[in-house]
């Protein structure tokens, strides 16, 4: 059986790639394209270490075919920082410590990322709801919303 | 296994009736990736359908809402009218799954799933919806509490497809809700969901009323009796006991780690108690 022959876009930039019908996602990000940062925890939708945008929507990149990223837009953690600066996300979470082993980090930030950009002020309880499909198996959780309740407070003095 | 993405209703249904029983719908892929993972599925065709423009809108009709099979929950929840006129079931999609889950997974993949623990369903049941289908025999409608017919299963037949949700336009003084049961506030199974939907007149009297009712068979299902209890009253204690005992009554659920036959059949009245009072309340206000 041939390849899936996808055109897609990820952080910007125009990507092609092919991939077997079966390769998620995420095995596209991190096996062909040498995008690490999405990491693989559960591979069953339920920690959110894969999470990227997939058309401005939040989305685990395990739970989605690489041949369904033809003509989307995706945007992965390694689009966060603005070349050598961080997103004010990842500078909070480097400022309060707000990772341990750091495997959920990269998704945690993607999904605080979508969070903020759709409510600039959300109280604890709906970052905690928001964040519910992140796991942190270091159970961190506190600093989490912590840096992440900062952050939007500071994005939105700035 | 092959990938296609056909733009049309013909070309998909086209596509599975080629497959000869082997191909899968793809819409959020929230069950079949796993499926497909854990070795539960292995189809020789894939047919992703959120490039047919019908299976991805919401569509605002004279005599109700549709929602497009694939639509995301998400997008559910930010559909004004939607969340106007049956904010029971939005409630109830929005409880399936992450943020990430919600950004993929839609009603139709839910139905189609055949979870007897779909949230979305016995709020779908609760609102009167109609399932919309496309196969080679060319469309037919049914009613969500006869889609399901055991778990995992379903009554779509060879080439066929679910295209549309259609929730009626509610009457006057109408209002739907949705709770259910978990033994954890978020990312659990649902030991007992229920959803109402109810219709006063301008005393306060309950004019009509559906009850869904899932998690507590083997399929979602439409507890008439329930529905049938409450109507004539203004949710006094009696009318609300008749119907709890009603959805009780219609308990014949399996005994897990999540939740007992006894627990799980004890809070179906529970739960009916609330959901109508809520339910209620909206249909006052």
């Amino acid at each position: 059986m041939a390849k899936n022959h996808v055109t897609t876009t990820i952080n910007g930039e125009p990507v092609e790639f092919l991939c077997e019908t079966h390769e998620t996602m995420l095995d596209v990000l991190r096996n062909d394209l040498g995008l690490t940062g999405s990491k693989e925890g559960c591979g069953s939708g339920d920690c959110g270490a894969c999470s990227v945008m997939v058309d401005g929507r939040l989305a685990c990149a395990c739970l989605m075919l690489g041949a369904e990223a033809e003509g989307r837009s995706i945007e992965t953690i390694e689009g966060m920082a603005a070349g050598e600066e961080l997103h004010p996300l990842q500078k909070n979470f480097v400022k309060e410590a707000a990772l341990q082993c750091g495997i959920c980090t990269p998704g945690v930030l993607v999904a605080a990322k979508a969070l903020l950009e759709r409510n600039p002020d959300p109280t604890e309880t709906e970052v905690r709801y928001w964040l519910a499909g992140n796991l942190c198996r270091c159970t961190g959780y506190d600093k989490i919303i912590r840096a992440v309740m900062d952050t939007a407070a500071e994005m939105r003095a700035n | 296994m092959r990938y296609v993405a056909p733009s049309t209703l013909e070309e998909a249904s086209a596509f599975l009736v080629d497959a000869n029983g082997n191909g899968r719908v793809l819409a959020g892929g929230t069950d079949l990736l796993v499926q497909l993972r854990a070795g539960m599925a292995n189809p020789d065709t894939i047919v992703d359908v959120k490039h047919i423009d019908e299976l991805m809108t919401i569509k605002e009709e004279a005599d109700g809402i549709r929602i497009g099979a694939a639509v995301c929950g998400q997008a559910m929840g930010e559909h004004a009218g939607l969340n106007n006129t049956w904010p029971g079931l939005v409630e109830a999609t929005e409880l399936i799954g992450s943020t990430q889950v919600q950004g993929r997974a839609s009603a139709g993949g839910n139905l189609c799933n055949a979870s007897p623990a779909a949230d979305s369903v016995p709020a779908m049941i609760a609102a009167g919806a109609m399932i919309s289908v496309y196969g080679p025999d060319g469309h037919r409608e049914l009613a969500v509490e006869n889609f399901a017919t055991a778990p995992g299963k379903t009554n779509l037949k060879e080439g066929e497809l679910i295209t549309s949700i259609k929730l009626p336009k509610p009457a006057e003084h109408s209002g739907d809700a949705y709770l259910r049961m978990t033994p954890r506030t978020e990312m659990d199974i649902a030991i007992v969901g229920l959803g109402v939907a109810l219709t006063l007149d301008s005393e306060g009297t309950v004019t009509a009323a559906r009850v869904g009712l899932g998690a507590v068979a083997p399929t979602a299902m439409l507890v008439k009796e329930a529905g049938d209890a409450l109507v004539g009253s203004k949710l006094d204690d009696e009318a609300l006991e008749r119907a709890a005992e009603a959805c009780r009554k219609a308990c014949n659920p399996i005994n897990d780690k999540r939740g007992t036959i006894e627990y799980r059949t004890k809070i179906a009245g529970v739960l009916l108690k609330r959901v109508a009072k809520i339910a209620a309340e909206r249909a006052g206000s």
